[in-house]
Formats: C-alpha cells, structure tokens, sequence
C-alpha cells in the first residue's frame, strides 16, 4: 500500500510526515522523528508506557494509527520538558521519588498532564483511576499518586509538598 | 556518636538518573538506533519436547529484506551454562538447539533481516520438521524411573558433588521426632512467576572499525555477560564492550545472558549492527521465570512451642536448564529451616528439570519460597499446639551467636527486634515477656 502525506501538529508545530497505512504513532514517533521519550512496553495498549496526547486526551500511541491524528494537537513529553529546568509535574515526580527504573514514567507524566489539566483539584480516588492504564513494576504506585498531588499544588501556585 | 558527621545516612537523596527518567532522556536499549541496522527475530520450538529432523529456510529466504538464518552450527561454542564462571558444570544449555528442543519457546534459529516486519514474516516461513517426544512438567514425576530423561548425564537432577541434591545435616533430626510431643507436616507449591518488566530484554550490537563490538544491553549482570558472550564465541574478552546499566525493570529477570551472544554472533557474520529486543510475548512466555518450588516440612514440636527437630524436603522446577537454579537452591538449602533455633535439622533441596521454561533469579531468589513454607507451616504449628502465632516465633527465634544448620555462627540477628517494631506498627500488644526479649540472649526462647 503507497505511503501517505499526514499532517498534524506535534508538540507545537505543524508537521508533514509520509507513513504507510497502520503506522502507528509510537513507530513514528520512535523510528522516524526520533522521540525516545514515548516507550515502547507491549505494544498492544496494554502498559501505557507510550502514552501520548491527543487534543490533551491521553492515547496509547502503539494502538493509533497515524492517519487518526490528522489535523489534531500530539503532545509528547518532550513537548512539555521547557529547554531549561522542568515542568512542575516533572519536578514533583523528581523530588517524591515517584520512579525507579524510569521506563514508565514518560506515560505516567502525560496521564497527569491530561488529568490536571482537566481536573486541576483531583482527589486521590480520581488520581488513582487517571492512572489505572499505566503499570509500574518497580514503585508499588504510592510515590507516583503523591507525585501527582504535589504537582497539583505546584501547578496551583502552592508551595511544593514534598 | 558519629551521626553529625553522616553526609547520606537518614538523608533523603534524589536519584542521579531521575531528572533524564522524568525528562524522557534516559537512554535505553530500544532508544539505540543505527542506520544500517539489521533486526533479529527467532524461530521457536511450538512444542516442550521433540527431536529435531530438519529445518527448511527455503521459503523464509524468499522473503523480501531477509539477510541469513543462524543455526547451532554457526556458533563456535554453542552449548553453555551461564554459571560456570562460578565453576557450575557442566555445560548443558544450547545457544540454538542442536537435535532436540526441550520447552516451547526454546531458540532454535536466528532470522536475521532488513527490517522487524521482514524478520517476523520470514521466522513465519521456516518450516520445522520436529518428532515430538513425551514430555514431564511435574518435578516428582520427573525423577520416577521411566520418565523422560532431559539431560546428557543421564538424570533429571543437577548433581551436586556426586549427590543428587544439595544436602544440609544438623544433629539428629530421628532422635528429635522421637521426643517430640507433636509431629507436624505439610507440603508446599508456588507457582512460576514472570518479572514482567516494563521494558522488555533486548541488546543492540554494533561492529567497530576497530575489530571490536559494542553491545548496548538491558543485562542486569555486565560481566556475566561479557565473560559468557566471549567464552560462547571464543573471542578474547577485550574483543566486546559492553553499554549497560540502564535497566527498564530487571527484578532477576535480566540476569540470564540470552540475547546478547547471537545478536554479536549476527553482528559478526553479517559485519552490521543487530537489534534483537523481545517481543512482550516472548518476555512473558520464553524469559526465565521465579521457578515453582515444591516443599515438604515435618516438625517436631514440643508442648511449650520449641521445635526440636525439622525436616525439609524441596523441589526447584529449573525447566529445561540450569540459568542460576543449582545456585538458588544452595542458597534455598542454606535457608530452609528459616531465621530459628532449631537443634535437629535435615534437609534435602534438589534441582529438577523439567520440559518447562527455564526458571532463574527473582527477588529473594530461592529464600522466597522457602519464607512461604516456612512461615506458613510456623502457623500450622501454633495453631496444632494452640499458642499465639507471635510467641511461637520469639520463642524459636534465633540469636547472636546461635549455630545455622548449615554450620554459619549467627552474628547479626533482628529478627526479635524486628518482630517487637511489627507489631507495634500493626498495633499487636506483645506480652511483657515477649516484649523483653531480645537477639543478644537466649532468655525465654528455645535453649535446644
């Protein structure tokens, strides 16, 4: 099947890119662009290790063809990482530990992204069913809901919490 | 004290590879990309146990991007154990298998392409002609007389030191039995555990000007990796570098050296960089699992709660080949009558093969199920003799300068005092007798 033109906006800027029909957005991301920051756990929406933003919705980019995302908003995490220091949801998740081996938490950050945008108060139960897509294997998940609310007090002019 | 002067200890320290986690700059495996690089993908065994009577590539070559196959005979020293750096023999496992598989999953040969899609089609296209043979997925089935034998020496069990299992004897476990006012006994199964880590194993190998390879890998374990991968194809040491450290969640589950040797072995015969990263089904059905254990105990207990004798009889299902299961059950074996003072004590740990996907490392290694039993059957004996669960364990506790059955003097014992600060924090009033106690003397427990 011929390679199509599809255009989107990543992290930004609008992009044209050419892709065969059912490339996924995380095989573009990773073997075409090169942004490494969306992982690649499964494949098969199952970890959501590859999580992207879609119009601020989180998708796994594994499962989305990228013909879907045409004339949409992506937003990956290095679309959220300033050239200098970092984003407050980063910052929390550096200062409460919220990761060991590091491998699912460029997925996790996008989710509270989505989360906080949409719901900049959530509570814990809502933080918990935000995140219920993403598997961590190494932090038993209470570091990452505390990262999460420190986050949504920083974002919310307060002082950090951790 | 010296506590003012401590610059790490009680301090809380961020993590020095956090700020690349949180960013997405780390660099893992699968983030290394050449632009010439070949994909490897494997042809697998659909079945636990068959000889193999030939392997056709005709139609997989066929397939556009295909570059070569790797069999058994194209690896210089193909068949290994991954412990023999700490002398384990002998060698048992095949880096390709040669005439016969012995799990489902086994590597049989290596498709090696222009792209992923092209190396999984082409794997689909190898055609094998296998005989399947009986197979034995029960590890007391597999050492009863007429059971498939599975390794070269004729036995289903690793030997050690000319003895069909790993032995521990301690006093006189009959004579304990005998005096004992109750005999306690129970058998114990785990299961396999998969580590499923997040990200799953893989290495990337890329050949050098120089004559060298660099081989980026998700190992837990560098060397054991270095010096297996030389030694598998008889290369000098110096002749690999390996890239690591970096590890997605390992758990143990990246400790066993599998995609490394073929992916530099690719590497070399087709003078590209090779990418060989499992798929999550391989990671879930062919990666070295915790193993399943079985366990029997039998204690004999006296009315006041002392165990005067414990005998324990194990099973590690090792699957198809060693990887670090001889090992685990040494240190099962060191551990199986658990952190208590017991004065009769025999134990017999045995590493059984079995037609299942290899068995390895995984937290705790094999002293995980040995602390299942172990503390399962401590209840079962409170419960026979009718005492609370917490005394029967303050009173066998073991202390500083008791002897482990396996001969090691105990010299850093908190198994009281870590008792005393659990039940505090789940809010269990202690007896002041039990309060009292503490690792530095015998007084109130098992004096043996």
């Amino acid at each position: 099947m011929a390679a199509k033109i599809v255009t989107f906006n990543l992290n930004g800027r609008e992009i044209d890119v050419l892709v065969k029909p059912l490339t996924t957005m995380q095989t573009l991301l990773r073997e075409q662009l090169e942004y490494f920051a969306t992982k690649s756990g499964c494949r098969q929406g199952g970890c959501g290790s590859c999580t992207i933003l879609v119009d601020g919705e989180p998708m796994a980019s594994c499962l989305l063809p990228v013909e879907d995302v045409a004339g949409k908003e992506v937003t990956t995490l290095e679309g959220i990482t300033p050239d200098l220091g970092l984003h407050p949801i980063q910052e929390a998740f550096f200062d409460n530990y919220a990761m060991q081996c590091g491998y699912c938490t460029p997925g996790i950050i996008m989710v509270s992204k989505a989360l906080l945008d949409r719901n900049p108060h959530p509570n814990r139960r809502e933080i918990v069913e935000a995140l219920a897509g993403n598997v961590c294997r190494c932090t038993g998940y209470e570091p990452i809901i505390r990262a999460v609310q420190d986050a949504a007090a920083r974002m919310n002019g307060q002082q950090g919490g951790a | 004290m010296t506590q003012g002067k401590l610059n790490a200890v009680g301090q809380s320290i961020k993590r020095r590879d956090g700020l690349g986690h949180v960013t997405g700059k780390t660099v893992y495996v699968d983030d290394v990309k050449f632009r010439d690089m070949l994909h490897l993908k494997m042809v697998r065994s659909p079945v636990p146990h068959a000889r193999i009577k030939g392997i056709d590539f005709s139609e997989a070559e066929k397939v556009p991007g295909f570059v070569r196959a790797l069999t058994h005979e194209d690896v210089p020293k193909n068949t290994y154990t991954i412990l023999c750096l700490i002398g384990v023999g002998p060698d048992e496992e095949p880096v390709l298998a040669e005439d016969e598989v012995r799990y489902k999953g086994e590597q049989i040969a290596a498709i090696i392409a222009e792209t992923e899609e092209a190396a999984m089609e082409a794997v689909g296209k190898v055609k094998l002609d296998l005989e399947e043979l009986p197979a034995v997925f029960d590890v007391e089935e597999a050492l009863k007389p007429g059971a498939p034998i599975l390794k070269h020496w004729g036995t289903n069990y690793f030997v050690y030191e000319g003895h069909h299992c790993r032995r521990v004897r301690y006093g006189d476990v009959e004579k304990g039995f005998a005096e004992a006012d109750f005999i306690v006994e129970e058998r114990y199964q785990t299961s396999p555990i998969e580590h499923a880590p997040t990200e799953t194993t893989g290495c990337v190998v890329k050949p050098e000007a120089d004559g060298r390879y660099t081989v980026y890998t998700n190992t837990q374990a560098l060397f054991f990796t270095l010096d297996n991968a030389a030694l598998i194809l008889e290369v000098p040491f110096n002749k690999l570098h390996l890239v690591g450290g970096t590890v997605g969640g390992g758990f143990g589950g990246k400790v066993d050296v599998i995609v490394e040797p073929i992916t530099i072995l690719a590497a070399m015969k087709t003078g590209r960089p090779v990418r060989y990263v499992f798929m999550r089904d391989e990671e879930m059905r062919v990666s070295s699992t915790r193993g399943a254990w079985r366990m029997y105990y039998k204690d004999g207990v006296m009315k006041d709660g002392r165990i005067v004798a414990r005998q324990v009889t194990t099973y590690a299902d090792a699957g198809a080949y060693n990887r670090h299961t001889p090992y685990a059950v040494t240190k099962h074996a060191a551990n199986a009558a658990g952190p208590y003072n017991i004065p009769n004590v025999s134990i017999d740990a045995h590493c059984v093969y079995t037609n299942r996907q290899p068995g390895s490392a995984m937290r705790g290694f094999a002293v995980t199920p040995a602390s299942f039993a172990l503390e399962v059957q401590m209840d079962k004996i409170a419960e026979t003799i009718g005492m609370d669960p917490w005394e029967i364990r303050f009173i066998n506790a073991y202390r500083n300068g008791d002897m482990k059955p396996h001969r090691k003097v105990v010299e850093d014992a908190t198994l009281i005092e870590t008792m005393q600060a659990a039940a505090e924090m789940v809010g269990t009033e202690l007896p002041e007798r039990l309060k009292a106690m503490h690792s530095n003397d015998r007084e109130g427990g098992n004096h043996g």
